[in-house]
This record gives structure tokens, C-alpha cells and sequence, in this order.
């Protein structure tokens, strides 16, 4: 309870803090606590905050709450305890209307690509933008000439321009993940959530995605945070990295601070040393 | 329930089709004769079902009142489907756990789906008899009401199996219920629905001979109307006619599978 109320006060404090400051981080994420059931807690008590711009990767043993970390940040999942400000807007009390713009903010990219595998490529897309749709528009597939160019220009970017008609059925992981991806962009995001982008993928299909990836941030400024499995990509990708064990931060800095002690300390040393043999 | 289940399913009814005709058969045969007399007069038998269930000159002349009868039980038998699937579809959204609206509605949904299908149609008929008496409504009720049953299932799993990862990433876009609906999911699902529908045609163009027999209505009435009155060609026509009707609705749906698959 005593705990209760000094996480309380502490997200009230920074909030306040927050809001008096005149450069507020993107997102900041405040004594985060997240349950499914009563016994087991997935989340407790994750403090950090991102600035735009940055390119985070986050790491730890499976079960650790990784993808749950990002299913708070948009609000896929209900938020237990604690605050996530993103943008100016307290994202655990935002109403229906508001959650659907805050959506719209941010792009979410997965591991198994998500698309609707029947329809084409630039269909899916175009799904991307339904965000700023009226239900009619949306139903009625309204999509104005520039969206369209805007799709046709990304995919350009992403090298599968050539693929634009075909379904997504007949794409490689690696092409369907880069129309994940150009999803994700032309919602015109400020944040792009990845949860293993590349779990699923080969290492030469993986160098395209994380390097198309680390380009978003690069060249358009879109801050990106991506949930990792591979320590080596992590440290190689990103310039701050996030340790999650257990629901709890254990790690958060730049990659040179990412010593071999600490790696063992995210992933525990046995699960490491399974990991690696 | 996948294609592999359906494959045997369609099997087991043609099975279950030949065996009502063997039946059929086999009791036309013991009405007339003993059963031990018959078997020991095998030969007769045989000759029997040679002179009286052959399609004769005289039964083919009343093959425009079968085909009639016939006509009105397959458009019966369509109707009751695609108006269940209507049905159907909004009670597959509300029960499947991607697109349900809340737990109260997926538990009707589900709930009806559980009750109307494990009911036999027969025994639909049979009930619905007595409230709406013996006419096409109560056999395109009964037909109505087991197809809700099937096909909400069979929509349910198709939805979820197909749809969940999509319905997540559009949620997470900021789509709206029914921008997923119709754009994900109803594309993602439609080529199954539709060869469950086909299905759910076939098998009620079985079943509704067997429901017209208890509602007096369609081909069943026909075939039981002969049968009473034992004139066994006209009999022979009707169950040769339903076969034919049968195996013609079957190609045509895998035709129409083949395209949309
Ligand atoms: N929808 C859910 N309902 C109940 N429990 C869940 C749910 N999603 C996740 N969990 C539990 O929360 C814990 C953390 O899961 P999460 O998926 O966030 O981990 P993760 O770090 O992403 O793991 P992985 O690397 O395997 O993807 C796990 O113990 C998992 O069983
Ligand atoms: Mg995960």
C-alpha cells in the first residue's frame, strides 16, 4: 500500500515535472507495473524515457515482459500500474477517441509480419492509414491520390516496388516484413514499435530489415524502439540499449556500457551460456 | 476443421446417402416378401427389384411433377442456407474471440451455436412440427436452424484461425471495429466462409428429402407419397433423380472452390 502510494506520488511529481519542462522527452515511462492474472506480476516498476530521435533496443530472456513492454507504450494491453506519457498525452487514461489518434502516432512492427495475407501488398499498406479514416471512408477504401503515391514511394524505398500487386501470400519473410514496415510508415508516426522484427528471418533477410530499420530513425527521424533477441545485432544496431529480467529493468545505457557481466546479469548466466553453446 | 475434415465429412454423407438408398431398397424388398421366403427366393427378389424399381416409360412420365418438387426442395435447401449464413456471419464476429464485441454477446453467440447444432435436423423438423404444422416453413426452419448451428462454428474457428495476427495490427494502426471487420477480416475469411456455405448447401439438399418426408413438403413428400401408394418406379426415379441433384450441386461447388481458393 505505502508502495502503492509513492508510486502514485512519484509518477504525480514527474508528471508535474514533466509538464513544466520545456523539452519534454517522447516518452516516458513512469513506475510501469503490468499484471495479467493476480499472482504473477510481468512488469514492476520501469522507469525510462526515450527523446525522438533515438534508436533503443530492448533485450532479455524470453518471458521477460519484453513484448509486453511495448503493448503498454500503445496501449495494447491495459496498463496495471504507474503512467506511460507519450507525446503529451498520459496514454493509461486516454478515451476511446483519443487512444485511436494516439495509435495512429505510432507504428508497430512484428515478428510474424501481421499482414492480411489474401490481399495485396499495397492494400496492406494502405491499412496503415485507417487511422485517419472515418468508419465510411475506411469500409469504402477512400484513399486519397497522395496516399496512394506515399505507398508507392515507400515501397520504392524498401526495394519491393516491383511486388506492389502481387498477394502477400507469395512474398519471402524478408518482403513481407518490409511491408510490415512500410505499414507502419505511412501512418506517419513519431514512434515505431518492432517486437522481433527479424525472429523470423534469415541472417541476410535480418541485416535488410534492421538496416532498413536503422534507416527510420536516420533519415526520417522517427524514433525507434525494437525488442531483440540477438544481443550482438542489439549492440551493433542501437545506440542505447534496454536489459528487461523478469518484468524488470536491469540494464540502461549506451552499448559500451554493455559489458559481458552485464549481459550475464539480463539473461541470467546459465540461460546465457545455454544460449551461446 | 479444415479442408481434411470436410473432405471426410462429405465423405461420411455420400456414405450416409448410398446407404438411406440400399436401405430403401432393401426395404421395398421386405414389404412384399418374407424376409427368410425372400432370401431363400433370392433369384425373385432380384427379379422383383428388376420389374418394379426400374424406371419405366409410365414412371418418366411424371418426371416434370418430380422435377418440380425436386426444383422447390434444392431452392428451399439454398435459402435456408444463405440466409442462416447471413446469420451466421454476425453471430461467427460476436463469438470468436478476435472480433468480439464483449463476453456477454460471445457467449449467447456461442451458445446458440452449440444448441441449434447439436440438435439433428430431424429432430428440428420434428419439433418445429408441432408449433408451425406440417408445411415448407417448419422444413426451412429445421434446415435454418441446424445451419445457424454449423456454420457460426465453422465461421468462429475460420475467423480465428485466420484472422487474429491481422486484427492486431490494424487495432494497433488505429482502425476502427468495423475497418477491421470488413478489410481484414471478412477478406481473410471469405473463401472459407463460402466453401463452408457450399458445404452446408449440399448437405441440406440431403437432408431436406428427409425433412420433407416428416413436413409433407418437396422431394420428400413426393418420394413418400409413391412409396405409400407402392409405385415403386416412381420411387426408383425420385431417389435416382435426388442423386443426380446431388452429384450436379457437388460439382458445381468444387468448381466454384477451385475458382476461389
Ligand atoms: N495475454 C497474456 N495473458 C496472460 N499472460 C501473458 C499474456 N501475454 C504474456 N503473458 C505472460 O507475460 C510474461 C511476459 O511475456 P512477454 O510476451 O511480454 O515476454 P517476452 O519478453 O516478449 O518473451 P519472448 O522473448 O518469448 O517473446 C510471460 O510469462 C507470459 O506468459
Ligand atoms: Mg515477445
Amino acid at each position: 500500500m505505502v508502495e502503492r502510494v509513492c508510486t502514485f506520488f512519484w509518477a504525480y511529481s514527474s508528471f508535474y515535472k514533466w509538464k513544466g519542462e520545456a523539452i519534454m522527452s517522447l516518452l516516458q515511462v513512469v513506475g510501469l507495473g503490468k499484471s495479467y492474472d493476480t499472482e504473477t506480476k510481468v512488469l514492476e516498476n520501469v522507469n525510462f524515457d526515450i527523446e525522438a530521435g533515438e534508436f533503443v533496443s530492448i533485450i532479455g530472456p524470453s518471458g521477460a515482459g519484453k513484448s509486453t513492454l511495448l503493448r503498454c507504450i500503445n496501449r495494447m494491453v491495459t496498463i496495471s500500474e504507474g503512467n506511460v506519457l507519450f507525446d503529451g498525452a498520459n496514454v493509461g487514461t486516454l478515451g476511446k477517441k483519443q487512444l485511436r489518434r494516439l495509435r495512429t502516432n505510432i507504428g508497430m512492427v512484428f515478428q510474424h509480419y501481421n499482414l492480411v495475407p489474401r490481399l495485396t501488398v499495397i492494400e496492406n499498406v494502405l491499412h496503415g492509414r485507417f487511422g485517419y479514416k472515418t468508419t465510411l471512408q475506411g469500409v469504402l477504401g477512400r484513399f486519397t491520390e497522395q496516399e496512394k503515391k506515399r505507398a508507392f514511394y515507400l515501397l520504392q524505398k524498401l526495394g519491393i516496388e516491383e511486388h506492389a500487386y502481387k498477394r502477400c501470400d507469395q512474398l519471402s519473410g524478408g518482403q513481407q516484413q518490409r511491408v510490415g514496415i512500410a505499414r507502419a510508415l505511412i501512418q506517419d508516426p513519431k514512434l515505431v514499435l518492432c517486437d522481433e522484427p527479424i525472429a523470423s528471418l534469415d541472417p541476410n533477410a535480418s541485416k535488410v530489415i534492421m538496416d532498413h530499420l536503422k534507416s527510420i530513425t536516420s533519415e526520417l527521424g522517427i524514433t525507434c524502439m525494437v525488442n531483440l533477441h540477438q544481443v550482438e545485432v542489439a549492440q551493433q544496431y542501437s545506440d542505447r540499449i534496454i536489459g528487461l529480467n523478469q518484468g524488470k529493468v536491469v540494464f540502461d545505457g549506451s552499448n559500451h556500457q554493455l559489458t559481458d557481466d552485464r549481459i550475464n546479469r539480463i539473461y541470467g548466466t546459465q540461460t546465457r551460456e545455454l544460449i551461446t553453446v | 476443421m479444415n479442408q481434411k475434415v470436410m473432405q471426410k465429412r462429405k465423405w461420411q454423407s455420400t456414405l450416409f446417402l448410398l446407404i438411406i438408398i440400399a436401405v430403401t431398397y432393401l426395404s421395398a424388398v421386405i414389404t412384399n416378401f418374407n424376409f427368410v421366403d425372400g432370401l431363400a427366393a433370392f433369384p425373385a427378389a432380384i427379379g422383383w427389384i428388376i420389374s418394379n424399381l426400374l424406371i419405366t416409360q409410365e414412371s418418366l412420365e411424371r418426371l416434370p411433377t418430380i422435377l418440380e418438387k425436386l426444383n422447390e426442395t434444392v431452392f428451399m435447401s439454398i435459402a435456408a442456407t444463405t440466409t442462416a449464413a447471413v446469420i451466421s456471419i454476425f453471430l461467427g464476429l460476436m463469438g470468436s474471440k478476435t472480433t468480439s464485441l464483449n463476453g456477454i454477446l460471445s457467449v449467447v453467440a456461442r451458445f446458440i451455436a452449440a444448441v441449434s447444432r447439436n440438435i439433428p435436423v430431424v429432430a428440428w423438423a420434428l419439433i418445429l412440427l408441432l408449433s408451425f404444422g406440417q408445411n415448407s416453413v417448419t422444413g426451412y426452419l429445421a434446415l435454418f436452424v441446424g445451419t445457424v448451428g454449423f456454420l457460426t462454428r465453422a465461421f468462429i474457428e475460420s475467423i480465428d484461425e485466420a484472422s487474429q495476427s491481422s486484427v492486431e495490427a490494424l487495432t494497433a494502426t488505429g482502425a476502427t471495429y468495423f475497418h477491421i471487420v470488413n478489410k481484414a477480416v471478412i477478406p481473410q475469411c471469405l473463401p472459407q466462409m463460402i466453401s463452408w456455405i457450399l458445404f452446408m448447401i449440399e448437405t441440406n439438399i440431403r437432408s431436406a428429402t428427409l425433412v420433407g418426408i416428416l413436413t409433407g413438403t418437396g422431394i420428400g413428400y413426393t418420394f413418400d407419397m409413391y412409396y405409400k401408394s407402392m409405385n415403386y418406379n416412381a420411387v426408383a426415379l425420385v431417389t435416382f433423380s435426388i442423386v443426380i441433384a446431388v452429384i450436379i450441386i457437388e460439382l458445381i461447388s468444387n468448381y466454384i472452390r477451385k475458382v476461389i481458393l
